[in-house]
């Protein structure tokens, strides 16, 4: 593994190339690679540089607001903070097990928000990249370039946005701020109205979802040496996953493994992630920086998400998904994929996977059952667990006699994330870079990694007028060598 | 769904004007967006404006252009952290190159990909861009945001009788 982040000895001697803040990723976050005396790359740190307050957020709450509040934690997840508050709010309302409506309508909605996540990052955000290469003109790698070269792809981007987004509304009510879950249960089934309108489209959809998964293995193998070298860094992984070792998002035990598929621990009570997991903190980032405690913050970081879910798993319970994670698995020759782009193969797999599930559930009569909600009494505690479309999302709640939430604990996916993304950025760094000058080329080859995560660093606030991008080169004596701004138009200017 | 009939052409009279609002309503002057479209809905109740349909969401995807399909217009609303005060009203064109910043996009984004995807010319097209000043979590409008959403509301009044 890669332990080696910050090696220097005095790091306040090192120059910083400043990346502010990263396109295509949410929010204000900024890349600093600290440089030594001889343009060698000694640190990586990709800064959350806004406090978000998610907890105080949240706090002096009553516990039935949080399915819907935290919504608005995230424009780009809500339905997974949704499903994480409420599997939590269950605990708190005594509820141990949900009744089969509830838990298949709560894991069809779930499926709908990943399979449009995965949808948007692959069609939208990283296509171009792998599509046309990472050295193609700025201005042409984006989703209108791939419209204008690949227009058939485009469209099916679009329609399989569209098509989660509806399998969202049907379950959730609403496209947005859905109250769908609720403390025991859900509080709509499925009409068959609403399952036929839903199952017209759905083997349109595992088609195209098939296609996607094909172009990207065939993309990944194509050019194999460098995809797998590109980023790579050996991490431990961890997840969700099914008593029997299945793949899973919506509930199951934690399992960890190592770089090279050992287990670190398998099928532990996400009830007690607290004896398993610690989180460090840093003085340069607003993001914590959790590890594995039996290992220690220097090797018990770890990789969530996708390439962690697929590496994780020992199969997947529909049949075309399972074919291609063993191809993916084959690609690995005995060993997890470590690659970072392996990440938008692993995404596609889940991509497949979300829409053979859905059409499994559309089938199954449960989702359109009258049995909505159970009861239990009341515990002081509740914590839920999601696999969210970027990685395992936890929320933790204590209450007091009145409802009202007296702590909070959220760990996000991208949180998780946080130790194996500066390593990526390091590692491509470390390649890449080369002398005082920066270049746009450099630029996005650090950007192509982090994208690769699919990190969601500030959640739905947009607004317009933000969002410029600079690359900045500064020596020890704080003097600025060179500097390269991106407008949000994509221009570059020196 | 309606989405897989995207690529054919609008036949029959064209749909009523879309006011797409963006903005996360917790998000302090992000929710310049949604509460204006609040407002609107008020004088729909009141049977004003009955013929436009009001669509929100946190940020604008690549699948909100099939919500634009066969418009007679498209008003999109947002919050602006930088610009004219209180609010700007400008056309909105497909962008011949994607602000391609977060996994949102702009409003000409979207009518690029639609312009890519269907037959049909997009529709016009505009911004309302309302001046906001804090953007924190778990805040409510700042005054300032709330006297900008006054006469924004004025100025979509007017453009809409």
């Amino acid at each position: 593994m890669t332990t080696s982040l910050e090696t220097a000895r005095h790091p306040e001697t090192l120059k910083r190339v400043c990346i502010e803040p990263v396109t295509r990723v949410e929010g204000h976050g900024k890349v600093t690679l600290l440089l030594d005396e001889d343009n060698h790359i000694k640190q990586a740190r990709l800064h959350i540089v806004e406090f978000r307050g998610f907890e105080k957020f949240i706090q002096g709450r009553p516990y039935w607001e949080l399915p819907v509040l935290v919504q608005r934690l995230c424009g780009i997840c809500p339905v997974s903070h949704h499903l994480a508050a409420a599997k939590a709010t269950d605990q708190l309302v005594g509820v141990d097990s949900l009744t089969p409506t509830a838990e298949k309508v709560r894991r069809l909605m779930h499926y709908g928000q990943t399979l449009q996540s995965h949808a948007l990052h692959f069609f939208h955000l990283s296509s171009p990249d792998l599509l046309f290469g990472f050295d193609d003109a700025v201005r042409h790698r984006n989703i209108v370039g791939v419209i204008q070269d690949h227009p058939q792809i485009a469209t099916q981007g679009v329609l399989l946005r569209k098509y989660g987004q509806e399998v969202i509304r049907v379950t959730a009510g609403k496209r947005i701020h859905g109250t769908g879950a609720i403390p025991g249960g859900v509080n709509k089934a499925v009409s068959p109205e609403e399952r036929d309108y839903l199952l017209k489209d759905i083997g349109q959809m595992i088609q195209w979802a098939q296609e996607a998964v094909g172009l990207m293995r065939r993309i990944f193998l194509d050019n194999a040496d460098y995809h797998q070298q590109f980023g790579r860094v050996d991490a431990n992984t961890l997840g969700l996953i099914r008593p029997d070792g299945a793949f899973e998002l919506y509930h199951g035990g934690l399992r960890a493994r190592a770089p090279d598929g050992a287990t670190i621990f398998d099928y532990i009570d996400y009830r007690d992630y607290e004896r398993h997991l610690r989180e460090e903190v840093k003085s340069w980032s607003y993001m914590k920086f959790p590890f594995i405690a039996e290992l220690g913050p220097e090797l018990g970081w770890y990789r969530v998400g996708p390439l962690a879910r697929v590496n994780n798993c020992d199969r997947f319970d529909t049949p075309l998904a399972e074919a291609e994670r063993q191809r993916f698995v084959a690609a690995g020759e005995g060993r997890p994929q470590q690659a970072a782009l392996a990440f938008h193969w692993a995404r596609l797999v889940e991509l497949l996977y979300c829409a053979e599930a859905i059409e499994t559930l559309l089938h199954d009569p449960d989702i359109g059952g009258t049995e909505l909600q159970v009861h239990g009494d009341m515990r002081p505690k509740g914590i839920g667990v999601v696999e969210a479309p970027r990685g395992t999302l936890f929320h933790h709640y204590e209450i007091d006699g009145d409802g009202l939430v007296t702590r909070a604990n959220l760990i996000v996916s991208t949180t998780n994330n946080n130790q194996a993304m500066n390593a990526s950025i390091r590692q491509v760094a470390s390649q890449y870079l080369s002398g005082r000058e920066l270049t746009e080329p450099l630029l996005n080859q650090i950007e192509v990694a982090i994208r690769a995560y699919d990190p969601c660093l500030s959640c739905a606030t947009h607004a317009v007028g933000k969002m410029p991008l600079e690359l900045s080169l500064v020596d020890t004596a704080g003097e600025v060598l060179d500097r390269l701004t991106q407008t949000p138009r994509g221009e570059v200017r020196r | 769904m309606g989405g897989l009939q995207a690529q054919a052409p609008t036949l029959g009279p064209l749909r009523p004007v879309l006011v797409f609002a963006c903005g996360n309503p917790s998000r302090g002057d992000d929710a310049l967006g949604p509460a204006l479209l609040e407002r609107l809905a008020a004088r729909q109740a009141e049977g004003r404006f009955v013929d436009c349909d009001l669509l929100t969401d946190f940020q604008l995807q690549v699948e909100h252009a099939l919500d634009l399909i066969g418009r007679r217009e498209v008003i999109f609303v947002d919050a602006a952290a930088s610009g004219p005060e209180p609010c700007a009203f400008t056309p909105v064109v497909p962008e011949p190159a994607l602000t391609y910043t977060t996994h949102a996009m702009s409003p000409g984004g979207v009518l690029r990909v639609l312009a890519q995807i269907h037959p049909d010319p997009p529709p016009p097209a505009w911004l309302l861009a309302i001046r906001g000043y804090a953007f924190d979590l778990g805040q409510p409008l700042s005054p300032g945001a709330l006297a900008n959403l006054d006469a924004a509301l004025t100025m979509l009044e007017t453009h809409l009788a």
